[in-house]
């Protein structure tokens, strides 16, 4: 089946992105119109909307004291650098106070953070579909070949994806990683961090990017020649591309756990430096796998809305929305792993971590728990309601937006902190990313029939019945 | 009325079984029951039966298992003896609750689990010491049987089940103390 890309999803991503542009532009402009100048002001006046609501917190129990407690302990850790030197800091910048430098990094941070949280999220949706396609090869699965152009499609925003996300990281450089500023390394510098010091051996701007650019290189060229197999097998009169896709594709597996867990560590735990966690990668991995899944639902259910993919039958939909399930299961197991290893023992440079995002972040980081477990699991335990689409394409809205939250709450809590919102820059940064992604994504599905006619296991995943 | 006398079809090929059923099902006759040496796929949806419940009380075993652990740590942990054991919160249900899931999460699988599983026992009537109900050894191994209630027809059903490719057809008074 041929498709092309018609011209109201064009239009619809074009203006998606227009839009996202305006948003993101604002966004810097907004930030950069607070200044060393009038954040006296802006802060002064700030305190006052919020007077009275911090003094009817004040009457907090036993429990809320420790809270408290572990907050300041928080900052100052989070901080320990500038804190470290809090003399230096205030006669270097003269007339602004701590605080003020500190709110005005914030607010300063907010648009980079945005456009790298959505550039992120889109581009491991992306990856995600890249493992999964990898697995559905080298596993040799029967029932998902139908589904292969649809997959190939979203993984021809990894490379363009990948390559936004290390530019965001380049230009946002320490409103993002705070390792990279100034003078972190050097003993005597005002910046000097005795833990990022330490780390800088992995922690620094070449190292970053090499690796980036090694990751990225793998993933890409990866799928460059899985997609190029896949195309030629179509006209082949014998399996050999199917056997070298095999056999790149458990190739690249064994590449992308390894480089999937250093990346995770790079583009997402590196914003916390002086915090880690052992299984961030596999946490990291089970979000960008869900998402993945739930995309190749979502597209998948459209297309065929379409009348473009007769072939896909309720079973193959109920088998991604299992997935859908699972994964989901699987990542709740992971982030509750996390948390409550870390909230157990309660060690004061692991858990700060929690304590800013529970202290600040308790809507997004909560309700992502509610969206990404509780709701999937309610929804989409029943197994009729797995094969009716519309039933699978609102489980995935939400997966998607929880998600979307989840690495909210890896990144934000690092750079804005308490200054965090859902508005304008964040909105306009998923616009932007969402159309580019939209075109590249169905641009791409129109380059090949949607039918992987040469796979040899087509008629088996043409006839697959659950 | 029950009736007194079955046939019993025997075959030996589970695909000719399975269109055997389809055409006794399409002349209107009744099953009463197929035995057969393995899982036949499709033989429940050919047969027309109902499908299974079984899914939905495991969802409600599980909910009592989630209670009970729920209900069970809150007395113990937070009402009744709230003690400070190792600076773990116990102030309210919810502030200790990560230490409590683990327990939340097996109880729920074990309650789900186990009670499904005796519910299933009970509803097929499975127990030890419990008399086999095989009207023929062989459909242990690699023969099916169809058995099918006669009612003044035995005639044109032993004709029908003929051209079904049954290898065996007998005629069986039924031993209601079999069960």
């Amino acid at each position: 089946m041929e498709y092309k890309i018609s011209n109201r999803l064009r239009l619809a991503a074009i203006i998606m992105v227009v839009l996202g542009l305006l948003g993101v532009g604002y966004g810097f402009m907004d930030a950069h119109s607070v200044t060393e100048d009038n954040i006296s002001e802006i802060l002064a006046a700030e305190h006052d909307a919020h007077g009275g609501g911090h003094a009817t917190e004040g009457h907090g129990s036993a429990g809320h004291g420790n809270d408290h407690a572990k907050t300041s302990h928080d900052n100052s850790h989070g901080e320990s650098a500038s804190h470290a030197e809090e003399g230096h800091g205030e006669s270097a910048h003269g007339s602004l106070t701590e605080h003020e430098e500190h709110a005005l990094h914030q607010i300063h941070n907010r648009p980079y953070a945005a456009l790298y949280v959505a550039a992120f999220f889109f581009f491991m949706i992306a990856l995600g579909v890249l493992a999964f396609y990898a697995i559905q090869y080298a596993a040799q699965a029967g029932w998902s070949p139908v589904l292969f152009r649809v997959m190939e499609g979203i993984t021809s925003y990894v490379l363009p994806g990948g390559i936004i996300v290390l530019l965001i990281a380049f230009f946002a450089d320490s409103h993002l990683f705070v390792w990279l500023k100034d003078g972190v390394t050097d003993v005597n510098s005002e910046n000097y961090d005795y833990l990022v010091a330490g780390k800088s051996s992995w922690l620094n701007k070449t190292g970053f990017f090499i690796r980036g650019a090694i990751f990225l290189g793998g993933w890409a060229l990866y799928r460059h020649f899985s997609r190029k197999f896949s195309i030629a097998q179509d006209s082949a009169d014998d399996n050999r591309n199917f056997k070298k896709n095999f056999r790149i594709s458990a190739a690249f597996l064994v590449f992308y756990i390894y480089t999937e867990s250093m990346m995770s560590w790079d583009w997402i735990m590196s914003v916390d430096p002086h915090w880690f966690s052992t299984l961030f990668g596999w946490y990291v991995f089970a979000s960008m796998f869900v998402s993945g899944i739930t995309v190749i639902a979502m597209i998948t259910i459209y297309l065929k809305s379409k009348g473009l993919l007769e072939f896909v039958n309720d079973s193959h939909i109920h088998d991604l929305a299992k997935f859908m399930f699972g994964i989901s299961i699987f990542w709740t197991y992971l982030w509750f792993s996390q948390f409550m290893l870390i909230w157990y023992s309660n060690i004061p440079e692991e858990v700060t971590y929690f304590v800013t995002r529970i202290e600040h972040y308790k809507l997004p980081f909560f309700g992502m728990l509610a969206m990404n477990f509780i709701f999937p699991l309610l929804v989409l335990m029943n197994s009729d309601y797995k094969r009716i689409p519309w039933f699978v394409v609102m489980a995935g809205i939400i997966i998607l937006c929880g998600h979307y939250l989840d690495v909210f709450n890896m990144i934000m809590p690092a750079t804005v902190v308490e200054r965090w919102s859902i508005g304008i820059p964040e909105i306009g940064s998923i616009l932007l990313f969402g159309g580019l992604f939209l075109f590249i994504v169905f641009t791409a599905l129109g380059k090949a029939p949607l039918l992987a006619k040469g796979n040899p296991f087509m008629k088996e995943s043409k006839h697959f019945h659950y | 009325m029950e009736a007194s006398k079955v046939i019993h079809a025997i075959y030996t090929d589970d695909e000719v079984l399975m269109s055997a059923v389809k055409k006794v099902k399409s002349e209107k006759h009744h099953i009463e029951e197929i035995y057969t040496p393995f899982p036949v796929h499709g033989l429940d949806k050919a047969m027309g039966l109902a499908p299974t419940r079984i899914a939905i009380t495991s969802f409600l075993y599980g909910c009592v298992g989630l209670t009970v652990a729920i209900v069970m740590m809150n007395f113990i942990m937070i009402k009744d003896w709230p003690q400070d054991i190792g600076g773990k919160p116990s102030f309210s249900y919810l502030e200790n609750m990560p230490a409590f899931v683990p327990i939340m999460f097996e109880l729920t699988v074990f309650f789900a689990a186990h009670l499904m599983v005796i519910t299933f026992y009970l509803r097929s009537r499975m127990w030890p010491f419990k008399k086999a109900e095989n009207p023929d050894p062989r459909t242990t191994d690699d023969h099916f049987l169809m058995e099918i209630a006669i009612h003044d027809n035995e005639s044109e059903l032993t004709s029908l089940l003929q051209e079904t490719g049954a290898v065996e057809i007998n005629i069986v008074d039924k031993d209601e103390d079999a069960h």
